[in-house]
């Protein structure tokens, strides 16, 4: 039985869905109880699931991290919201020094079922402080799981398997996505970390994007399709690390020509992981170099008309894609 | 005696502190109800537990010369009767975490000096499996959470343990050692916010050793004394106590302990003590930043075995001849331990990629989907 519920409700139903099944579950952040989440996320868990359960923390984000961190090693299962994913740079210590090593340096006797989510977007025009992408940052230590949702449908049924998993899973949302409605199911269902989506198909070009750049690739497959007869498929990775290698490489060796997209910055990009990767791999079925689009390479502009060029737009997909085609 | 450049008011040396303590006897908290129920047996298993963790750091430090241990050795030699002490009060539900000077204290909760010392040697048979090395010792079965590297990281980690008991309705409690040079870090301070604004029974443990590497307290904290009244600023209870008796020890740590298990209401400690090598054992200047008299006199005066022992010796507990044999045992033991270290297997290559993610260690579902590791 399906329907259409938007983004942030379906990680709302993610969240209360694990709240009511597991009781080592329960949601930490600033605002997300009697405020009901800066961004809505939370909106009346407080109210159902009380003070134990939904907890209103001081902006304290490396205390009330490193709090979930030490609470995770004796068998919590704290879900933390960053406000913004700009935050974690406060944290930083608490979410790499101790939530990705401590169970290896500890030789395995430990380890921290922790979740930290938000929003890690730009195109808001909160300036560079708030702006920050760092699924490349996070997805370069071992340790940890670094998950981009694109669609409601993924945002929920990840979230459900990031919270019931062992290690430590950031989850980073979009707030420009947060408001669009998809179909999602009635009822449980859960989504592996490390499996892709092929989410259009075509026999010309690959799409390989992640997070809210694969809905601009789907706005620039349409027109690659209608303006160019160009068929292009697009593969989201939902998952940074674990990676889907298996997919992209599948769709590069039916289409012999990639595009990696991405709002993050082009250096030592996720972007950058994934070429150096297809050339390795897959060289001998490319009919043309792999192709990149990122962030044009500055911190976020604050000016409103100039973001839009900064991050990648449909537009700006289809001349890259032409520019191999 | 106060270095130019310094007001006398922020002038406040470990040393100077010390001396405004008489060295009592620890006779009037021997007679603590806590102390009371000692028996002769417990008196001298604290004796042998800092016996043990010394000749164990005085092993350590030779093999550390001999080249066969790398990175940093930061040693507790002087400080043990402080660990001992807070051990001996921990209950089932009663927690440790450390941060890097920490072989004291995986000792004290009873990790055994194998598995430590094969841990410094980095051999498979260490208690991380030769993945942490001296800074990150770890007995999850023992109460003990490490074992942290980085000055201040573990502050939110023993929050969290404390937090962790309180959500599941345990009574107990969370020791939470840090080092003098730690109380300067944000973590820290939210952390300490944190515990009082929503009661967590976690004890914040100071062992204001006098330095923090070679900065003297003087030379970093504004607050010219005490650093557990930092306390104060958010409205959390605090004591301070001498780190050379274990009677004194017990005392204060009970006090705090009670207050985490009967009222779930956090506190910080700051206990005076002293260590007698550098920072580390590369620390080159730990007779620069101090002077050597200053080194001897607290040896001279505070010892912490030596003071025990003697204090068992007065009791009747036990003779000089029990001491030596103690101590003989202790080195015998530590010299086993060496030669277990030295005579472990490496761990393998494959083993650099194992306990990175606990799902693909059990080969569950989850760890199998997707590609967790990048070298091919």
């Amino acid at each position: 039985m399906s329907r259409q519920i938007d983004y942030r409700t379906a990680i709302r139903e993610a969240l209360a869905e694990e709240i009511e099944r597991d009781p080592n579950v329960f949601i930490i952040g600033e605002e997300v109880a009697q405020y009901n989440g800066a961004y809505k996320v939370t909106q009346g868990l407080w109210a159902k699931y009380g003070d134990k359960r939904v907890i209103d923390a001081p902006i304290s984000e490396a205390g009330f991290i490193g709090m979930g961190v030490g609470a995770s090693m004796l068998g919590l299962r704290p879900v933390m919201e960053l406000m913004f994913w700009s935050f974690a740079y406060v944290a930083f210590d608490q979410m790499i020094n101790n939530a990705a090593t401590v169970r290896y340096m500890s030789g395995g006797l430990l380890h921290c079922p922790i979740v930290v989510r938000g929003p890690a977007n730009g195109g808001t025009n909160v300036g560079a402080t708030h702006s920050h992408t760092p699924e490349n940052l996070f997805g370069n230590m071992p340790g940890l799981k670094v998950v981009c949702p694109a669609t409601a449908y993924d945002a929920k049924g990840l979230m459900k398997t990031a919270i019931r998993d062992n290690d430590p899973v950031y989850v980073m949302e979009n707030t420009k996505l947060y408001g669009e409605l998809w179909d999602v199911p009635e009822g449980e269902y859960t989504i592996p970390l490390g499996v892709a989506d092929v989410k259009r198909s075509g026999s010309d070009l690959t799409l390989v994007a992640h997070g809210r750049a694969v809905i601009t690739c789907l706005k620039a497959a349409e027109l690659l399709e209608a303006e160019h007869d160009i068929k292009a498929e697009v593969v989201d990775l939902r998952s940074i690390r674990p990676l889907d290698e298996q997919t992209i490489l599948d769709s590069v060796r039916k289409t012999h020509r990639v595009v990696v997209v991405e709002e993050n910055k082009p250096f030592c990009g996720v972007g950058a992981q994934i070429t150096a990767m297809i050339q390795e791999k897959a060289f001998d079925d490319l009919d043309a170099p792999v192709a990149r689009v990122s962030a044009i390479d500055a911190p976020a502009i604050y000016s409103p008309r100039l973001e839009e060029v900064q991050l990648p737009r449909p537009m700006d997909v289809v001349t890259k894609a032409l520019s191999i085609c | 005696m106060v270095p130019a450049g310094f007001s006398k008011r922020h002038y406040l040396t470990i040393m100077s502190a010390i001396l405004k303590n008489e060295p009592g006897t620890g006779a009037q908290f021997a007679q603590e109800a806590i102390n009371q129920t000692l028996e002769p047996s417990d008196k001298v298993r604290f004796l042998r537990d800092m016996v043990r963790i010394r000749n164990f750091e005085e092993r350590s430090n030779k093999a550390y010369s001999q080249g066969r241990i790398g990175g940093f050795l930061h040693l507790y030699i002087g400080q043990e009767s402080v660990a001992i002490s807070a051990a001996s009060l921990m209950g089932p539900n009663d927690h440790m975490i450390t941060a890097y000077r920490d072989h004291g204290h995986a000792l004290a909760v009873g990790m055994s000096m194998n598995e430590c010392m094969a841990e410094l040697y980095g051999k498979a048979t260490g208690c991380s499996k030769g993945k942490g090395g001296s800074m990150h010792y770890f007995a999850p079965d023992k109460n003990f959470w490490g074992g942290h590297g980085i000055v201040g990281g573990q502050t939110p980690l023993g929050l969290g343990i404390a937090f962790a008991l309180k959500y599941q309705g345990k009574t107990g409690s969370c020791l939470c050692f840090l080092g003098d040079g730690a109380v300067n870090q944000g973590a820290f301070h939210e952390s300490l916010n944190l515990a009082s604004l929503w009661d967590i029974p976690v004890i914040y443990v100071i062992e204001n050793n006098g330095y923090s590497m070679g900065t003297s307290q003087a030379r970093s904290s504004a607050y010219p004394e005490y650093l557990a009244k930092r306390a104060e600023g958010y409205n959390m209870a605090w004591d301070v106590f001498n780190g050379w008796d274990v009677y004194e020890l017990r005392a204060g740590f009970h006090r705090a302990m009670h207050r985490a298990h009967t009222e779930s209401r956090p506190t910080i400690v700051e206990i005076a003590t002293y260590r007698y090598r550098g920072h580390s054992v590369a620390d080159a200047n730990s007779k620069v930043y101090r002077t050597k008299e200053e080194i001897e006199q607290y040896e001279n005066l505070f010892d912490p075995i030596t003071r025990w022992k003697n204090t068992l010796i007065n009791e009747g507990v036990i003779t000089e001849e029990d001491y030596r044999q103690l101590n003989h045992e202790a080195l015998q033991e530590a010299e086993a331990a060496a030669q277990f270290a030295e005579q472990s297997p490496w761990p393998t290559e494959a083993d650099i990629t194992a306990d990175v993610y606990h799902e693909v260690d059990h080969q569950t579902e989850s760890g199998l989907t997707g590609k967790h590791f990048f070298n091919d």
